[in-house]
C-alpha cells in the first residue's frame, strides 16, 4: 500500500503510542494535519500560540514521564515554539517538536514562512533532523523518540519539508528499535565508583542529600526514600526536585540554595560529605562558587558525564541513572555501619528553629504565603501545581510541601513566564482525574493568556490561582534590594479585570480582596470540578522572598525576614545575575 | 595549555556546525579546525585546536561526546603524536631578504610550486612552530597572502583513535 509522507509520519507516531499532540497548524503542514484528521488514536489539542503548545507538551511529559509531542508549521510556528523547546531542553524534559518546513526545492531561498529551523534550534535542542527524502522518515521518528527519552532525555525537533509529506511510498515495517554507533548513554555505573562512594558516606560525620530534577525525571523516587531512610540523612531538595522525596518527612530540611530554608543551606556549608543526586549545581544552588561547602567532600551522581565537575569538581563521579545508581548504594550499605551523627541532627535541629520561612501578617492584607498555605491545606497536598516564573513560584515551592514526584511542574532552568498556564492543561490531559492548580502572578498570566481559550474548547477544568501583587514581583525584590529602591518597569500598570477576562473565555472569575474570603474562595473553585475557575488575589504588593542568598553570597550568608542582624553586608556581586 | 583534540563524527550535513556551535555557545575557543571525510565515506574526522587548563580540556571533551552525531573524541596531545600544518605562502622578497631562497627552501624541506617575475609560491607543512620560523624568516612586506589548512594530527604506533 503506498502512502504520502504525511501518512507516514501519522502511522509512526501511532505506533510510539502517541495519544495527544500540541500543535497548530500551517501552510507547510497541511498534509500532515489532512493525515491527522483522517485517524481517531491520536487527539489533537489545538492551541492558540506556538509556544503554547511546547509548555503544554512539557507539562504533559512531566506529569506522566511520557514524551510531550508537538506540531508547528515553518516559519513562525517554529520559532513561536523555541522559548517553549528551550525550557524544555533546561530542564531535560523529553519532547519530539514536529515542524513543517518549506518544500526541499525551496530551501534557501527566503520562501514564504522560512527559517532554518534546524539552525535556530540547535543549540536548545538535544538533537534536531532535517528529512530530506520520504524513505528517511519512519527512521528519523524512531531515532528522535529514542534520542528524547533515554540518557538524559531532552526536546528532539524533526523539520519535515512539505515535498516529503507529499511524495510517496510503500509502507515499510516500522522500526522496532534503533541503533546508533554514536549514541549509546551510560546507564550502569561502574562498581568501583559505587563501593568508593559508599565507603566514603559510612564515613561521613555531617552528611547531606542534595537530590534534584534527576530524581523526578529518572523515576528514582521509590530508590531515594529507601536510600535516605537506610542512612538516617538529611536530604534537600532542589527547586527541579521537589517530591522526589516527601517535604513532610522529618528527613526532608527543605529546598536549598537562593531561597532555600536556613537548614538547608546552613547544612549544605557545614557538611562534610555532599552526595549529589541528578542535580547539577546550578549557580542558584551554589551561590558563590568559591564559598560553597568549603569543607565537603562531593558524590555526583548523574546520568549526563558533562555535568560532573562542570561547576564544583566531583571527589567521587558516579555516571548512571539515578534509579540504578541508588539501588547498587543501598545494596552496598544496607548491612554497613555508618558513624553516628546525632550531634549533626542536633546542629540541623538548632537550625530549623531559626523557623525561616516564618513572616508576619499584616492586618487589611492577603500575604501570598498564606495563599499557598491554604492551598495547601484545601488540596490536602495532593494537587499537581504548575507554576510561572517569579515570587509566586518561590513561595509555592516554599510553603507547598510535596509529597509525590511529577506534582510540582515549573520553569526551573530557563525561567520561563508564561509556562504556567499552558502547563496546566498539559498536565490535566495527562491526569485527567487530578485537581491542577496553576499559581501565577498577574505579569506571567498575561505572557500566555490566550491558552483560556484552548482550556475551553478541551475542557480541560484548571484552578488558577494568581497572585495579584501589581508588580514584577522578583524584579521589584532585587531593585529594593540592589538598587536602592528604583522601581525601573516593575510596576504592572492597566491591568485587566481578571475576573471578566476569565468569564469572557467561558470560565468563572473570583476576585479575592479580604483574607476572609480567601478559603472559600479556594474551596469553591475546586468544587466546581468541570470549570476552568480564574481566583485573581490582591495581595501584599510589598512582600519579598525569604529566605534570600543574595547573587554572590555563601550559603551561610542568608538573609532572613525581619532579621536585619542577620543581613549580609557584603558588597553585591552584580556579575552573579 | 594547547591541545589537539581528534573528533571522529557521522558524516552528516550540519555536523559542522554542531561542533562550531557548541565551541561559541560554551565560550569554549578553537584555534584551528580541519575537517573531512575519511577512508569510511559514512564518517568524518575533524582536528580541533584549543586552548585551556584541564578542566575546559574535560568540559570540551564531555560535550563533544554529548553531541549525538559524535562517535570518538580523543585528546592528541596527550599522547604520543604527529601533527602537521600545511602552509601555501605567495612571497615577493624584498632587499630586506638578504637571503638565497631557494637555500631557505632546502632548510625547511618545503617547495616552491609557482613562480612569477615578481611572487613566489611555496608549499610547506610540519608543525605549526615550524611554518611560524619559516614565515618570521621574511620581512613582513614580502608576504603577501597566507593560506593554511590548521593542524591535523595522528597518535603514533599502532594505537588507533
Amino acid at each position: 500500500m503506498k502512502l504520502n509522507g504525511a501518512e507516514i509520519l501519522i502511522d509512526c507516531l501511532q505506533k510510539e503510542g502517541v495519544e495527544h499532540i500540541f500543535g497548530y497548524p500551517g501552510g507547510a503542514t497541511l498534509h500532515i494535519y489532512d493525515a491527522l484528521e483522517a485517524q481517531e488514536e491520536i487527539i489533537h489539542v489545538l492551541v492558540r500560540h506556538e509556544q503554547g503548545a511546547a509548555h503544554a507538551a512539557d507539562g504533559y511529559a512531566r506529569t506522566n514521564g511520557k514524551p510531550g509531542v508537538v506540531l508547528v508549521t515553518s516559519g513562525p510556528g517554529i520559532t513561536n515554539a523555541v522559548t517553549g523547546i528551550a525550557t524544555a531542553n533546561m530542564d531535560s524534559i523529553p519532547m519530539v517538536v514536529i515542524s513543517g518546513q518549506v518544500p526541499s526545492p525551496l530551501i534557501g531561498n527566503d520562501a514564504f514562512q522560512e527559517v532554518d529551523a534546524v539552525g535556530i534550534t540547535r543549540s536548545c535542542v538535544k538533537h534536531n533532523f532535517l528529512i530530506k527524502d520520504i524513505s528517511e522518515v519512519a527512521i528519523t521518528v524512531k531515532k528522535a523518540f529514542h534520542i528524547a527519552t533515554t540518557g538524559r532525555p531532552g526536546p528532539v525537533v524533526i523539520d519535515i519539508p512539505k515535498d516529503v509529506t507529499i511524495n510517496q511510498m510503500e509502507l515499510e515495517e516500522y522500526p522496532e528499535t534503533v541503533k546508533m554507533r554514536s549514541y549509546k548513554p551510560t546507564t550502569k555505573a561502574s562498581n568501583r565508583q559505587i563501593k568508593k562512594a559508599s565507603e566514603l558516606i559510612a564515613n561521613s560525620q555531617r552528611p547531606i542529600l542534595y537530590s534534584g530534577g534527576g530524581s523526578v525525571i529518572g523515576n528514582a523516587s521509590k530508590e531515594l526514600r529507601e536510600f535516605t531512610r537506610l542512612l538516617g540523612f538529611p536530604i534537600t531538595q532542589t527547586l527541579m526536585g521537589l517530591g522526589a522525596y516527601p517535604g513532610t518527612d522529618e528527613l526532608s530540611i527543605g529546598m536549598l540554595g537562593m531561597h532555600g530554608t536556613y537548614e538547608a543551606n546552613m547544612a549544605m556549608h557545614d557538611s562534610d560529605c555532599v552526595v549529589a543526586i541528578g542535580a547539577r549545581f546550578d549557580d542558584r544552588i551554589t551561590g558563590n562558587l568559591a564559598k560553597f561547602c568549603p569543607s565537603a567532600k562531593f558524590i555526583h551522581i548523574d546520568i549526563d558525564p558533562s555535568q560532573i565537575s562542570k561547576n564544583v569538581v566531583a571527589d567521587i563521579p558516579i555516571v548512571g541513572q539515578t534509579k540504578q545508581v541508588l539501588q547498587a548504594l543501598i545494596e552496598e550499605l544496607k548491612d554497613e555501619k555508618l558513624e553516628d551523627i546525632s550531634k549533626w541532627w542536633s546542629q540541623i535541629n538548632t537550625w530549623r528553629e531559626v523557623d525561616s520561612l516564618a513572616y508576619k501578617k499584616k492586618p487589611g492584607v492577603i500575604k501570598p504565603q498564606t495563599v499557598i498555605e491554604i492551598l495547601y491545606e484545601v488540596t490536602k497536598g495532593e494537587a499537581i501545581v504548575t507554576s510561572d516564573v517569579g515570587q509566586h513560584q518561590m513561595w509555592a515551592a516554599q510553603y507547598y510541601l510535596f509529597d509525590e514526584p511529577r506534582r510540582w511542574i515549573n520553569s526551573g532552568g530557563l525561567g520561563t513566564m508564561g509556562f504556567g498556564l499552558p502547563a496546566a492543561m498539559g498536565a490535566k490531559i495527562a491526569m485527567p482525574d487530578k485537581d491542577v492548580v496553576c499559581v501565577t502572578g498577574e505579569g506571567s498570566i498575561q505572557m500566555m493568556l490566550q491558552e483560556l481559550s484552548t482550556m475551553l474548547q478541551y475542557k480541560t477544568p484548571v484552578k488558577i490561582v494568581n497572585l495579584n501583587n501589581r508588580y514584577l514581583g522578583m524584579v521589584r525584590q532585587w531593585q529594593e534590594f540592589f538598587y536602592e529602591k528604583r522601581y525601573a518597569m516593575s510596576y504592572m500598570d492597566a491591568l485587566p479585570d481578571f475576573v471578566k477576562l476569565a468569564e469572557s473565555y467561558g470560565h468563572v472569575g473570583i476576585l479575592v480582596e479580604k483574607e476572609a474570603d480567601l478559603k472559600p474562595a479556594l474551596i469553591e473553585s475546586l468544587k466546581q470540578k468541570d470549570r476552568t475557575v480564574f481566583v485573581d488575589i490582591i495581595t501584599d504588593p510589598n512582600e519579598n522572598v525569604f529566605p534570600m542568598i543574595p547573587a554572590g553570597g555563601a550559603h551561610c550568608d542568608m538573609l532572613l525576614a525581619g532579621r536585619d542582624d542577620m543581613v549580609s553586608k557584603d558588597e553585591t556581586d552584580f556579575n552573579a545575575v | 595549555m594547547r591541545h589537539i583534540i581528534s573528533v571522529v563524527l557521522e558524516n552528516e550535513t550540519g555536523a559542522l556546525s554542531r561542533v562550531s556551535g557548541l565551541f561559541s555557545q560554551r565560550g569554549f575557543n578553537i584555534e584551528s579546525l580541519t575537517v573531512a571525510q575519511t577512508n569510511d565515506p559514512s564518517l568524518s574526522r575533524m582536528t580541533i585546536v584549543s586552548t585551556g587548563d584541564d578542566r575546559v580540556l574535560e568540559q570540551i571533551v564531555k560535550q563533544l561526546n554529548k553531541l549525538i552525531e559524535v562517535v570518538k573524541v580523543s585528546d592528541l596531545t596527550s599522547q604520543d603524536h604527529i601533527e602537521r600544518d600545511l602552509m601555501l605562502v605567495k612571497i615577493s622578497p624584498t632587499k630586506k631578504d638578504n637571503f638565497d631562497l631557494k637555500q631557505l627552501v632546502d632548510v625547511f624541506s618545503c617547495k616552491i610550486v609557482d613562480v612569477t617575475d615578481s611572487t613566489y609560491t611555496i608549499e610547506i607543512s610540519g608543525k605549526t612552530k615550524k611554518i611560524n620560523a619559516f614565515l618570521d624568516a621574511f620581512d613582513p612586506t614580502s608576504i603577501l597572502e597566507v593560506s593554511r589548512t590548521g593542524v591535523t594530527g595522528i597518535s603514533r604506533g599502532k594505537k588507533l583513535i
